[in-house]
């Protein structure tokens, strides 16, 4: 299996180099516009948060996989997890908290050893839980595969990472055996109810490019897997999100390496969409890392650029009134979220 | 000036065709979006002929173009290859069924 850019000291796992290479790795990058100037065109600079609506949670960069797209650089050779004190305090503050949804993400977030206990405190806490299933893991051991049914019983929506319909581009792109493990965790997922209309059980799809290309429109997309993932396995799911890939971390490592660098970033920028910028994910979420630290997004997190000094910078703090003053930081990374119809967690923005 | 007839880059120049005559481009171009857009057929199977057609005129621009939007929108790698024999077939069908002419032809001047 590949190892992480962290643990082969691999330039692109430190965060500076990486931002510095989107703004002046090539003439062609130097002489792109900034993200902030496109904000200010669309008279939205300083990017403003509307409202804490998702509260979403990083519980580790540890994963049982490996993908090559990973904006996370996560696999079984991270160590970085969530410790029981920093969930208390998550709780601490989303008892006190208008956000309706909590987003448990990773790594693959069932590898954190206080997973189920706090998806049963969350739950307790009346909020919509959100778990970011990589699929696989719920075909290794026992315990994940005992997953499924612990997350009916809680009514958790499960929203998994499926990057295309057939087995060679899925598999290229996460892994040999992926596809098939997939299939055979949705499946089990079917089979308990979720993605089926009547028993509110909810089963989204994300779909990412396999490469340096942007996601196509989301309806379309939608059905054209709902009709290939049933006639081929007779799958069914709720919704499928598209997500444009960011340029940062393994990502950004594919785009240098196969040159597309510079064609992907101008893709993204010459599609800058102001309704999509109106539209993204930092306005109405706040993402919590494995050390408690807050961030704007789950990209900024791993770009280590915290929330601004003027918020309380960690769980522990957390005081929603000052964080929704705050300021968003961005970067050129941004654009990723801002081209075509917009991508967030949730998919397309507009 | 370019040393080769074709070039990467000038597909990003398409639209500066209107340079040289804005009224013609403009009304070409809203045609072209007009027809790439959600109808009967979805914008998926209308990048799929639109690759294929790429093969048969031979365009480079064309075939670049759509294996990029055949992908956005969702096309396997199957169905790419296929539109692309699709375009074979045609091609070399519509060689060999003159064929046909050429036998009449044979015959008629024969004895
Ligand atoms: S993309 Fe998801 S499943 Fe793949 S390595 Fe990253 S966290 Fe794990
Ligand atoms: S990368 Fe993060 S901060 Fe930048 S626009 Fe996207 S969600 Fe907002």
């Amino acid at each position: 299996m590949i190892k992480s850019l962290k643990t082969r000291e691999h330039k692109l796992s430190d965060p500076n180099y990486q931002l510095q290479l989107l703004n002046s790795h090539s003439k062609s990058l130097r002489e792109q516009p900034k993200f902030r100037d496109k904000l200010g065109e669309a008279g939205l600079f300083p990017l403003e948060p509307t409202g804490i609506e998702i509260f979403q949670m990083n519980l580790g960069y540890m994963c049982n996989m490996t993908c090559k797209h990973c904006h996370v650089d996560a696999g079984p050779d991270r160590s970085e997890m969530m410790d029981r004190e920093t969930f208390e305090h998550c709780i601490e503050a989303l008892r006190h908290s208008q956000a309706t949804t909590v987003d448990l993400t990773g790594g693959a977030p069932e590898m954190n050893p206080h997973f189920k206990w706090f998806v049963e405190e969350a739950s307790r806490l009346g909020k919509n839980i959100i778990v970011r299933s990589n699929l696989t893991i719920l075909t290794t051991a026992p315990k994940y595969r005992a997953l499924v049914n612990f997350f009916a019983d809680h009514q958790v929506e499960v929203t998994c990472s499926l990057p295309f319909y057939n087995r060679s581009r899925t598999d290229r792109q996460r892994g040999e055996g992926t596809y098939d493990k997939s299939i055979e965790a949705l499946q089990k997922l079917n089979h308990v109810g979720y993605g089926k209309e009547e028993t509110g059980l909810e089963l989204n799809l994300v779909y990412n490019p396999a490469g340096a290309f942007l996601p196509g429109g989301q309806a379309s997309m939608e059905q054209t897997f709902k009709e290939q993932l049933h006639r081929q396995h007779g799958i069914v799911f709720n919704n499928l999100y598209t997500i444009t890939n960011l340029p940062i971390s393994r990502f950004l490592d594919f785009l240098l390496q196969s040159g597309n660098l510079d064609e992907y970033m101008d893709r993204l920028i010459s599609s800058f969409n102001p309704a999509a910028a109106r539209g993204v994910m930092c306005r109405n979420t706040i993402s919590v890392g494995w050390d408690g630290q807050l961030y704007d997004c789950d990209f900024n997190q791993m770009l280590e650029m915290p929330v601004e000094e003027s918020a309380p910078g960690h769980i522990s703090e957390w005081h929603e009134g000052r964080l929704n003053n705050r300021t968003i930081r961005i970067n050129q990374h941004c654009f990723g979220c801002t081209a075509g119809a917009g991508s967030s967690c949730g998919g397309a923005t507009t | 000036m370019s040393n080769s007839y074709y070039d990467p880059k000038d597909l990003k120049k398409f639209e500066d065709i209107g340079d040289f005559g804005p009224e013609l481009a403009k009304k070409f171009f809203d045609y072209y979006s007009a027809v790439f857009e959600e109808g009967a057929l979805s914008a998926r199977e209308k990048a799929l002929i639109a690759l294929a057609v790429s093969h048969t005129v031979q365009c480079p621009y064309c075939i670049d173009a759509y294996t990029s939007e055949s992908l956005e929108k969702g096309a396997s790698e199957e169905q790419m290859m296929e539109a692309v024999h699709v375009a074979s077939a045609i091609r070399g069908g519509s060689s060999l069924v003159h064929g046909v002419q050429m036998m009449n032809k044979t015959k008629d001047v024969s004895m």
